[in-house]
């Protein structure tokens, strides 16, 4: 458990982070919360020669509304996430994602942004972040780009973002009345990572049509994904129990469900069907 | 005896303070000046012939002072020891360092010694070492089957050793049986996983030709005895400190290849050296639990009388033995009745070699195993039989008149009132209610489960040779010091023995110090083990106050002029009958001893005593559990609703020690029926090697547990004290497990092996009754 040697470096500006990222090309990693890159170091899975500590860069943690929109600093804990009263009313799938994540040292000290940019196919945030369709600002040497998060999980901790950047920001939109979410998933025993997570964002007609859905996917296949085939067959309908179970069952369609130690293929398949179901149901209790 | 005034009541753990505030000294706290520190470098593969190590890259590196194979220290450290008199045992050459060849993966292949940790642990990237793979066994079937591949290669059947008991006429009892119950069950291999791994930090002072051995030992006394011998150094040339240390379990209770290496290497390099394990290494390289595969069969009536029980198993060694690996499974054999009249019984044991990290001592260390087998064996009866298994206990309880209770394996129990713990465990879990629930939720489609547990344990190791030392001063200064050849190591004696002496003399806790784990305070000692600390060691200080208390008294008679029949002692003090104005506190007693001016002849100047306990037979803990679980078959996931336990450990010196016991007994017990298993694959690679996929029981998995007590003394010591480190795990898992099949008996589910995992419980069912299970196929 002793990582290899390495450069340390703590930019004051968020510029000197992106120059300090440019000047180190690959051999750079940004350490956040250090809860997913430290581990890693420490088994020597990882050999960063450069960390770049950004934890301690200001303006990056902030939780605010900006009209119709959620902001989140990357560097928001997971902890400063499930215990945002903003976020409580103005979007809670977080809050309630937030709170399942780990254990209590887990969200004191990991953050939204390392999390998502780690990219473990069983990490609890993509799913939400998938359901509510966010989108992640990318800041780098030529200025910054938006990505949408479906653009950016590529594959087990591969992600769209390129060497020399930064995730600096996560905005989602405001849920209103009639929105409801839930986030429902069955922890690996020993690591409390998803054997399955399944995140729903749903909004109703005034007359309960369901007008829109997302539904996030993690720990099932390589990479988390948006249940598009669950999200079709139920956009424009009212929601019956018999509805929501057939969609939920097409839910890994077209995903080769990852197989481990801890769970099988088919077991993973399975508990994706009974917590989409569970979770689209739970949103609609929550609205 | 005095009115106990601390004794029996819940004193707070006087260690607390300390160690919540982080101020305890483990050994990887200690630093010495000049030290060096070493990473040990490890097979990766299982099985695998070493036919060369090129370390000079490593030598060369920037910080390192030496690197040391296996072969060339061979010669100048002994093998490690093995414990046992079977005479079937085979042992194989254990080294410290694997000498041409490896045989489980993590076998230490060499040591690197550097300046500090960083450049030894880089180093060790820079060894070469050429392996030839050769086939792998890990599984213990496997490895017993002809044509697998073999270990040693003096043993082609892979067989450590044999191990029968038999008593009873076990034909008729098969033949006059009315059922005939089989079941396999497998014990899975369990990591220890204490919050400290291991350390040890040696030095060597040349001067005086002392050796000094700081290790996260369960057992420093007999560590010392086997380094000499490992090291070839006299006895009085090595000293042995556990400070503080953070758990063991049992794992603790060991002579491991870095404690030798180290010793070795501080004497040879001639400066302190120091290495802290990993939790990788932990989990690789310490000694793993259980282990064991067997089919048991029993011979019933059809009342539930239970005639004659068979049982054949086989015991996964791994590749070496390691101290009391050979000393193990036998427990199990010899516990296997249980708390049960079984006339004729017999137990097959095979041990065998694999390609796998040794198995020894896991809390309970044989008697899980055993309790786990009957107790699940007495509800598959209930079950096959359609009887309440509460009915089948009862039915083959040994009355409380009935003991000492011989049982077919050999043993004597020595008190027992197993049904009045059981009443209780009914009445506190209202047992008939929570069968009127069951059968309602059923009708609705839901899976509650009763389980129920009444076990007996073997513990206060023990007669034969297992003693225990423990002495009493009263210093010149009227404070009490006490010394104890146990190890705690977060069992809470340094508060339940300071209430023993406090009673026994009078005096208050703040005045005694108790001093245990260095070899050089403590004279002599064996350890702390098999729930023995508090009812061995705990007897011979309580001898040693008495001894002393009686030493008081007759200093008192001299400087008071009277009869020592003549004196009253109450509240620490010796005053004379009659004239209460006129005595002695034990303190003046104590000054006056060391004062010297005015002693009885023949009589030491010092008010202390010392003892050697070894007690007449083992002590037998029994009592209930009862857990209560719904289980989802949809997912396989399992709610602990209710947990009873009233354990019964004879007299209790400190109820809140008891209570903290019982629970973390309980959670080790959880952790083995619900989340833990050490995996290996084929190719004898580890799996499960880090807390990420081995899944220790949390704070937050816990239910809330219902703790209460029956108090059956022993005759077997003057206190009636059993022991208790150990009960709530052997207790708990078959309680656990039996809950949970009782939950799926609807769909003809009869047994489920450990862990009760999620997957598990949701193949089985769906394969019983898929409709039941939802989702859609």
């Amino acid at each position: 458990m002793i990582p290899a040697a390495f450069d340390y470096i703590a930019p004051r500006t968020l510029e000197e982070a992106v120059r300090a990222l440019a000047d180190h090309g690959e051999e750079a990693k940004l350490l956040a919360g250090g809860h997913s890159l430290l581990p890693l170091m420490k088994l020597r899975l990882a050999h960063p020669k450069v960390l770049v500590d950004i934890s301690k860069l200001s303006g990056l943690s902030g939780i605010r509304q900006e009209g119709e929109t959620i902001s989140i600093g990357a560097l928001a804990t997971h902890y400063q996430v499930g215990s945002s009263v903003l976020l409580g009313k103005k979007c809670p799938l977080l809050p309630r994602t937030a709170q399942v994540i780990g254990d209590v040292q887990v969200r004191n000290r990991g953050t939204i942004g390392g999390s998502l940019v780690h990219a473990d196919p069983a990490a609890d945030w993509p799913a939400a972040i998938l359901a509510l369709r966010g989108k992640l600002k990318l800041s780098g040497p030529n200025g910054d780009r938006w990505l949408a998060a479906e653009e950016f999980f590529l594959a087990p901790m591969t992600t769209a973002i390129e060497p020399t950047e930064i995730l600096t920001e996560i905005r989602l939109p405001v849920s209103s009345q009639r929105c409801g979410s839930a986030y429902q998933k069955m922890a690996q025993q020993a690591s409390g990572f998803a054997l399955v997570g399944v995140a729903v964002w749903l909004r109703l007609s005034r007359s309960r049509i369901l007008e829109e859905i997302g539904v996030g996917v993690t720990g099932l296949g390589e990479k988390p994904f948006r249940a598009q085939v669950v999200e079709e067959r139920l956009r424009g309908n009212k929601l019956s129990p018999k509805l929501i179970e057939e969609a939920a069952f097409q839910v890994a369609e077209g995903h080769d469900p990852m197989e481990d130690l801890h769970a099988s293929a088919k077991f993973r398949a399975h508990l994706a069907q009974i917590y989409t179901s569970r979770a689209i149901r739970e949103a609609l209790k929550r609205n | 005896m005095p009115v106990s005034k601390f004794v029996g009541a819940r004193i707070k753990r006087r260690e607390d303070p300390r160690l919540l505030r982080g101020l305890g000294q483990y050994v990887d706290d200690i630093n010495l000046p000049n030290a060096l520190h070493v990473a040990i470098l490890r097979s990766p593969y299982a099985h695998a012939r070493i036919k060369s190590i090129d370390a000079n890259d490593a030598r060369q590196h920037p910080g390192v002072v030496a690197v040391v194979t296996g072969s060339e220290i061979k010669d100048q450290i002994g093998l490690l020891p093995v414990s046992g008199g079977n005479p079937t045992l085979r042992i194989p050459k254990h080294y410290v360092l694997a000498v041409d060849k490896v045989c489980y993966a993590g076998e230490g292949v060499a040591a690197v010694v550097a300046e500090d940790r960083y450049a030894a642990r880089d180093a060790l990237d820079l060894i070469r070492v050429e392996y030839e793979s050769l086939p792998v066994v890990s599984d213990p079937e496997k490895a017993l089957a002809a044509g697998s591949p073999v270990i040693h290669s003096e043993w082609p059947d892979n067989v450590a050793f044999r191990s029968d008991l038999k008593h009873g006429n076990l034909t008729k009892a098969f033949k006059e049986a009315d059922k005939i119950v089989k079941q396999r069950l497998v014990h899975q291999r369990l990591a220890p996983i204490a919050i400290e791994a291991r350390g040890v930090l040696a030095r060597y002072l040349s001067d005086q030709k002392e050796l000094t051995v700081w290790s996260s030992t369960q057992i420093p006394h007999m560590l010392k005895g086997h380094l000499s011998q490992m090291l070839k150094l006299p006895e009085t040339q090595v000293r042995v400190i556990a400070p503080e240390v953070g758990g063991g379990f049992g794992s603790k209770l060991n002579v491991y290849a870095e404690e030798g290496l180290l010793g070795h290497l501080a004497v040879k390099l001639n400066r302190p050296v120091k290495w802290t394990e990993g939790r990788t290494e932990n989990i690789q390289a310490t000694i793993h639990g259980r282990g064991q595969v067997g089919e048991v069969e029993a011979a019933v009536k059809k009342d539930g009388t239970i005639l004659g029980l068979r049982y054949k198993v086989i015991a996964d060694i791994g590749a070496y033995h390691q101290l009391f690996t050979p000393a193990i499974p036998p427990f199990t054999g010899l516990m296997l009745s249980g708390c049960y009249k079984i006339p004729a019984i017999s137990i097959e044991l095979t041990a065998v070699f694999t390609n796998k990290m040794s198995t020894d001592a896991y809390r309970g260390a044989g008697r899980p195993e055993a309790t786990y087998v009957i107790e699940r064996m007495i509800d598959r009866v209930a079950q096959e039989l359609r009887i309440d298994p509460v009915k089948v206990r009862k039915k083959n309880f040994p009355k409380p008149a009935e003991f000492p209770f011989e049982t077919a394996t050999g043993l004597a129990y020595d008190s027992g009132n197993y049904e009045l713990a059981l009443n209780k465990a009914l009445k506190i879990a209202g047992y008939e209610k929570l069968r009127r629930d069951q059968r309602k939720l059923r009708s609705q489609g839901r899976y509650l489960g009763i389980g129920l547990s009444t076990y007996v344990e073997i513990c206060a190791m023990g007669p034969k040779g297992m003693w225990e030392y423990g002495s009493v001063r009263v210093e010149a200064t009227g404070k009490v010091t006490v010394l104890s050849g146990a190890s705690p190591h977060g069992q809470g004696q340094k508060t339940s023995f300071a209430q023993i002496v406090a009673d026994q003399l009078g005096i208050g806790l703040d005045d005694i110090t108790v001093i245990h784990g260095d070899t050089a305070s403590v004279p002599k000692g064996i350890g702390t083990f098999g729930s023995r600390a508090t009812a061995v060691g705990g007897i011979a200080i309580y001898q040693s106050a008495e001894k002393v208390k009686e030493k008081a008294r007759e200093l008192a008679s001299h400087l008071l002029e009277v009869d020592p029949d003549d004196l009253n002692f109450s509240e620490g003090r010796f005053s004379v009958k009659g004239v209460p104005k006129k005595g002695l506190t034990i303190q003046q007693i104590a000054q006056q001893a060391r004062a010297a001016k005015n002693l009885p002849k023949k009589i030491d100047p010092e008010l202390s005593a010392e003892s050697m306990f070894e007690p007449s037979n083992f002590t037998f803990p029994f009592g209930t559990h009862i857990c209560v679980v719904e289980v989802e078959p949809e997912t396989g996931q399992i709610e602990i609703k209710k947990y009873v336990a009233v354990d019964d450990c004879g007299k209790v010196i400190n109820p809140l020690l008891v209570d903290g016991q019982i629970q973390g007994g309980i959670v080790q017990g959880l952790g083995q029926a619900m989340f833990e298993e050490v995996i290996y694959d084929e190719n004898g690679q580890l799996l499960t090697g880090s807390l990420m996929d081995y899944a220790v029981p949390r704070a937050a998995d816990l239910p809330r547990l219902n703790l209460t007590r029956t108090e059956t003394p022993t005759p077997v010591n003057p206190l009636g004290i059993k022991g208790i480190g150990e009960a709530g795990t052997i207790g708990s898992t078959p309680a656990i497990v039996n809950a949970v099949v009782d939950a799926l008996a609807p769909l003809g589910i009869t047994h489920i092996d450990m862990p009760l995992t999620p997957q598990k419980i949701w193949s089985l069912g769906q394969a019983a009754k898929p409709a039941a299970f939802g989702g859609r196929r």
